[in-house]
C-alpha cells in the first residue's frame, strides 16, 4: 500500500473515532441556521431574500471551527514531526489530511444541503444547484483553511487568530458562492460563478499541500 | 563554524544541560527545523523526539502499519506484532495508544526504530519514561543497530555506558554551543 493509501486509511479511522470532533461543527451549523429561521419566523421572505448570505457565512464559520483542530493532535503527540520527517511522502500525507478534511466537513455539508435549504425557506427547485454550488465552493474553503490551521496550530487562541488569517482569502468564495444561489432562486444558471469556484478550489488544492507544510514547519519551529 | 561527523557504526551521546541546544540541534539535523549549513547524510534518517510520535486515537498496530505505510514500506502485519512483541506491548496491540502508559507510549516509539530501516538514529532523551528492562532493550536496539554499520546520537541527561563517544554541549569539543551550533552542523553518517 502507498503512502497515500496508508495515510488516507489513517485519516479517516482518526476522524470515525473523533466523532465528536466531526459532528460539533456541523451541529453548529444546523443549529445557527434553525435560529436565523426561528428569529425571521413571521418574515419568510425575509428569510428567503438573505438566505445565501446567511447559509455560506455559516459555512466559513463551520469550517472555522472544523479546521481548528486540524493539526492539533498530530502537534501534540508527536505525528507532526514523524509526518514531516520524509520531504517526499509529506506533502502526499497532507493532500491526505486536506482530502479526509473536506469528506467530513464540505462533502457532509453538501450532503445536508436540502435540510439546510428546507429550514432556509428555499424552493425545493434550486436544491440541485445549492448542493452543486456548495460542492464547488467547499473544498476552496477547507484547502485554504487548511493553511491558516497549520500555521496557528501550536499558537494559544489559535481558533480566533485562524479566523482573522482565513476569513479575508475566502472572500472570493463567499461571494460567488451567495451570488450563485441568488442566481439559482432568479431561476437563471449560476455557470460563471460556478466555473469560478471550481477554479478556487482546484487552484487551492494544488497550492494548499505544499503552503500547509511551510506552515506547519513554521509551527515546529516555535 | 561547528562540525559533527557521525561514522558508520558510531553510537554517540549528546550530553548538556537544559537549554544548552541538545533538541534543538537534533531537530535541525533531521531536517525539522531551518538552518545554515551543510548536511550530508548517507542513508535515511530516524527520529524520537520528546513527543513519541503515535496517534493517541490508534492502537500500537494501526501506528506501526502507519509509519511503515509513510515510508513507503509495506506494512506486513506479522512483522509488525514481532515488533510489540519485542517490546512488550502485544497484550495491548489492540488498544488506543492514549490508554497506554508513557512508558508504554516510549516502548512503541522503541517498536517503530526496531521496524525502521534507517541508517541513521536521531534519539532525543529516548530513555525517558522508560523501565529498568525497557532501558536494557534500547541498549541492545543500539547496540545491534550500530554493529550492522548504523549510526546513532543520542541526547541523554544520564551518562550512557555503551556509548563509543560523547559530545557536550556545554564543554569546548563542540565549539558552537547551543542553538547557534544547530545552524551549522555538518553530519556524516
Amino acid at each position: 500500500m502507498s503512502a497515500f493509501t496508508g495515510q488516507l486509511v489513517r485519516e479517516l479511522q482518526l476522524a470515525g473515532r473523533a466523532r465528536a470532533d466531526v459532528l460539533n461543527p456541523v451541529i453548529f451549523l444546523l443549529l445557527a441556521i434553525t435560529l436565523f429561521a426561528l428569529a425571521l419566523e413571521g418574515k419568510p421572505e425575509v428569510l428567503r431574500e438573505h438566505a445565501p448570505s446567511i447559509l455560506w457565512v455559516l459555512v466559513l464559520l463551520t469550517n472555522m471551527l472544523a479546521l481548528d483542530g486540524m493539526f492539533r493532535r498530530d502537534l501534540d503527540d508527536g505525528s507532526l514531526e514523524q509526518l514531516l520527517l520524509p520531504p517526499a511522502a509529506a506533502g502526499i500525507a497532507l493532500l491526505d489530511k486536506l482530502l479526509v478534511q473536506w469528506l467530513v466537513t464540505g462533502l457532509l455539508i453538501v450532503l445536508l444541503s436540502p435540510l439546510l435549504g428546507m429550514i432556509l425557506n428555499l424552493p425545493a427547485t434550486v436544491y440541485p444547484l445549492l448542493a452543486l454550488v456548495l460542492l464547488a465552493g467547499t473544498p476552496a474553503v477547507s484547502f485554504i483553511g487548511a493553511i491558516g490551521a497549520a500555521l496557528t496550530a501550536g499558537a494559544r487562541r489559535g481558533s480566533a487568530l485562524l479566523a482573522l488569517l482565513v476569513l479575508p482569502m475566502l472572500v472570493p468564495v463567499l461571494i460567488f458562492g451567495v451570488s450563485a444561489v441568488n442566481r439559482a432562486l432568479e431561476g437563471e444558471a449560476p455557470r460563471a460563478e460556478l466555473y469560478w469556484l471550481g477554479a478556487i478550489s482546484l487552484a487551492s488544492l494544488m497550492a494548499a499541500p505544499f503552503a500547509t507544510q511551510a506552515g506547519l514547519r513554521i509551527t515546529l519551529e516555535q | 563554524m561547528a562540525r559533527l561527523t557521525l561514522a558508520a557504526g558510531e553510537w554517540v551521546e549528546l550530553r548538556g544541560a537544559n537549554g544548552s541546544g541538545k533538541t534543538t540541534l537534533l531537530r535541525a539535523l533531521c531536517g525539522l527545523l531551518p538552518r545554515e549549513g551543510k548536511i550530508q547524510c548517507r542513508g535515511r534518517i530516524a527520529f524520537v523526539g520528546h513527543r513519541n510520535g503515535n496517534a493517541g486515537l490508534l492502537t500500537p498496530l494501526e501506528n506501526l502499519r502507519w509509519h511503515r505505510r509513510l515510508h513507503d514500506v509495506p506494512a506486513v502485519d506479522a512483522e509488525l506484532l514481532d515488533a510489540l512483541e519485542h517490546v512488550g506491548l502485544l497484550r495491548v496491540a489492540a488498544q488506543p495508544v492514549q490508554q497506554l502508559s508513557q512508558g508504554q507510549q516510549r516502548r512503541l516509539a522503541l517498536a517503530r526504530l526496531l521496524l525502521s530501516d534507517a541508517e541513521v538514529w536521531l534519539l532525543d532523551e529516548p530513555y525517558a519514561a522508560l523501565d529498568v528492562a525497557a532501558s536494557g532493550l534500547l541498549d541492545e536496539l543500539l547496540a545491534a543497530h550500530c554493529r550492522k554499520g548504523g549510526a546513532a546520537l543520542v541526547s541523554s541527561h544520564s551518562p550512557l555506558a555503551l556509548a563509543n563517544r560523547v559530545i557536550d554541549l556545554s564543554w569546548d569539543d563542540f565549539p558552537s554551543a547551543g542553538r547557534t551550533a544547530a545552524d551549522s552542523a555538518q553530519a556524516i553518517a
